[in-house]
């Protein structure tokens, strides 16, 4: 338990951070891009390219919400061991990570209008990450892009509040995809 | 051990400066505020370019850094230097093999491509700031997409004094929504801002991290009677012979002769090692060396 709880963070953290974050910055400037990430082992059910992402992104200064799929001690504790980000409720929180029917949507900060970057970034953990299904057009895409996303409308109005709105990181196993407020979604 | 960490700044200084450039990226041409620190150089030096390079290195990459297109200016060489120690990276002066360009006043003449990454330094990042001072109002002005000040002013400043008032830091609309300051760019750069390549600007001193990414449309504010020209000088390089590329006019000698040569140096370096000559050839080079 304590072991586990120790392990599973980055063996060279700077290193490990500059490619992770190479990672998703590039799946948030190209929606529809599938990134690989590696070198964090967090608890199940946790992935590993969400593991990779907190190591990067998270730190004391930002709350994180766990939805009820991945709100267990283990979780919690590894979280805390290795990023030391508090946890929050929905409206408070900068980062926030479930299933996708975990996370209640309507409920997240999406910015102020002179401030919209005050808005949560939602990791949503998913089975099946692939360039099928849904249609992306918009910012960093050339013509259009294919992402496989839980579903349409939600994204739809997200894309409405523009320039307010969430950004979203999909993640699966040790791959990991983006979808920035600005996406289109058909 | 170093006394240093990977690219200098901190791990939480990387973290915070990750976060806004993805939330620069989710919005684009919207200024993200972040905590700026205290960099080995000085302001003037492009710190705000400088932290968002640090924050972006990977150990694998390679860097090029230009200072108004020019690889081996003092500011160029000392930030390429810095990062080889600090980050261990490879550099290089050809565009083309650079994953990571920073840049001061100038896009590189050669498209950079979907695989590589620009950085801007920034000294004023907002663009409503010769308008109005204070950072309240220029928000709310961004907020409520309040530009109408903003173009008529820009269309006194063009149609009072032409060209000349608007030749660098030439302001565009992001998306159809924010209003940029693309930093002091040559106007002639501004097609350039729609590119495969993902942009970034730091700016240091001012504590704003701004984004572009690729196939982002950029438009250059402009006026049916004044529409927007991407200008230069009416010459081709003296060195390469090129006529598509921003040019320098330098004075080389004491009876007043000119020479129009390529900012960009590399371009220019790369043409004339394939065999392009301009009108003045390589004894020009010399002198203007
Ligand atoms: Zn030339």
């Amino acid at each position: 338990m304590q072991a586990q709880l120790l392990e599973g963070g980055f063996a060279d953290l700077p290193v490990d951070a500059s490619h992770t974050f190479r990672a998703v910055m590039t799946a948030m400037a190209r929606p529809g891009d599938i990134m690989d990430v590696a070198g964090a082992k967090p608890p199940s059910p946790l992935s590993t390219a969400c593991g990779a992402v907190l190591l990067t992104l998270c730190d004391p200064d930002t709350p994180i919400y766990l939805g009820t799929s991945h709100n267990t001690p283990e979780v919690r504790d590894w979280i805390t061991f290795h990023t030391g980000a508090p946890f929050s409720d929905v409206e408070n929180a900068t980062f926030a990570i479930g299933t996708w029917q975990a996370l209640p949507l309507s409920e997240f900060a999406i910015g102020t209008p002179e401030y919209p970057d005050r808005s949560a970034t939602l990791i949503v953990e998913t089975a099946d990450l692939s360039n099928a299904g849904t249609t992306l057009k918009g910012p960093g895409i050339k013509d259009q892009a294919q992402l496989s996303l839980p579903e349409q409308q939600a994204f739809q109005a997200n894309a409405a509040l523009f320039p307010l709105g969430l950004d979203f990181i999909f993640t699966s196993g040790n791959r990991l995809a983006a979808l920035p407020r600005t996406t289109k979604v058909s | 051990m170093s006394d240093y960490n990977f690219a200098y700044l901190d791990e939480q200084t990387k973290r915070m400066i990750r976060r806004a450039i993805l939330k620069g990226l989710a919005i684009p041409g919207y200024q993200v505020p972040f905590a700026s620190r205290e960099m080995p150089m000085p302001y003037g030096w492009g710190t705000g370019g400088v932290q968002v390079s640090a924050a972006v290195l990977t150990p694998e990459d390679t860097l090029k850094v230009i200072d108004q297109g020019a690889d081996d200016t003092t500011n160029a060489v000392s930030i390429r230097r810095f990062f080889e120690k600090t980050a261990g990276v490879q550099v290089t002066e050809a565009t083309t093999d650079a994953s990571v360009i920073q840049t001061r006043h100038r896009i590189p003449e050669q498209d950079l491509r979907a695989d590589q990454i620009l950085v801007y330094q920034v000294p004023i990042p907002e663009p409503l700031r010769f308008l109005e001072p204070s950072e309240v109002e220029t928000r709310k002005m961004h907020s409520l997409e309040e530009y109408g000040l903003m173009h008529v002013k820009l269309y006194e400043d063009i149609s009072q004094h032409g060209d000349i008032a608007t030749a660098y830091a030439y302001p565009v609309k992001v998306e159809g929504r924010y209003v940029m300051d693309p930093s002091p760019i040559p106007k002639f750069d501004n097609p350039k801002l729609e590119m495969a390549g993902i942009q970034l600007f730091g700016a240091g001193r001012e504590q704003r991290i701004y984004a572009i990414p690729p196939y982002t449309q950029v438009v250059s504010l402009d006026f049916d009677d004044y529409p927007f020209q991407a200008s230069k000088a009416d010459h081709a390089c003296d060195l390469c012979g090129a006529k598509d590329s921003y040019l320098d006019e330098l004075i080389v000698d004491d009876q007043g002769g000119r020479v129009f040569m390529c900012s960009d140096t590399d371009y220019c370096s790369t043409r004339r090692a394939q065999g392009h000559v301009g009108a003045q050839g390589s004894p020009i080079q010399e002198d203007a060396a």
